[in-house]
């Protein structure tokens, strides 16, 4: 029964991150699409999550927590880019 | 089919993650305005990220996994709000317009032109 509702909130993760996709698409300033891809980051964390309980591969919690990890710096990054002009 | 009290408070826990995620996916697209749009995702990245996890934690038990999860908690909670913060700033210092046009986007940038 534990496994219905991993694999529903897994399905359901994957298509709202492809509607928060169309808004990076969509976006008419750049950071609309830098929320919209910081979203879709901390979205598939948690689609990590759910696939390293359903299937028992409890490694990929570890893939989570890489990834939780990079889309902060890619967020700090890519704001400080937007403001400055420049990473320096 | 038979659940215990565990399973059925993970799989609470769960749901109501993900129905935060959508309600953070409905303000991404509805909302007419940069700012309002970070303030919706930052709801998403604490409360849906939060519960979600919490779910994970309840159904595994006490595990190095589960400190592994609680880990991911405490970092995307740190973390979460001061990325909506930097990119609301990055779109003001910007000069994004508003939805209502009343803020003054210039006002703060005076600071930076002196450094």
């Amino acid at each position: 029964m534990i496994q219905t509702v991993l694999h529903a909130g897994a399905y359901t993760l994957i298509v709202l991150m492809f509607v928060c996709l169309g808004r990076a698409v969509v976006g008419p300033s750049v950071p609309d699409r830098v929320a919209a891809i910081n979203l879709i980051g901390t979205k598939a964390v948690t689609v990590l999550v759910f696939v390293a309980l359903a299937t028992g591969q409890l490694f990929f919690v570890d893939v989570a927590l890489v990834y939780a990890l990079v889309n902060f710096l890619t967020s700090v990054g890519m704001a400080k880019y937007i403001e400055k002009g420049s990473l320096g | 089919m038979l659940m215990t009290l565990r399973e059925i408070i993970a799989a609470i826990l769960m749901t109501g993650g993900v129905f935060f995620f959508l309600v953070s996916v409905i303000g991404l697209i509805r909302l007419p305005d940069i700012y309002m749009r970070v303030h919706a995702t930052a709801k998403g990245d604490t409360l849906g990220l939060g519960l979600a996890l919490l779910g994970a934690v309840v159904y595994l038990g006490f595990t190095y996994t589960s400190l592994k999860l609680l880990l991911i908690i405490t970092f995307i909670w740190i973390t979460g709000p001061t990325a909506a913060h930097l990119i609301g700033k990055s779109a003001y210092r910007t000069g994004v317009p508003a939805a209502c046009g009343d803020i003054p986007v210039k006002d703060i940038s005076g600071r930076e032109n002196q450094s």
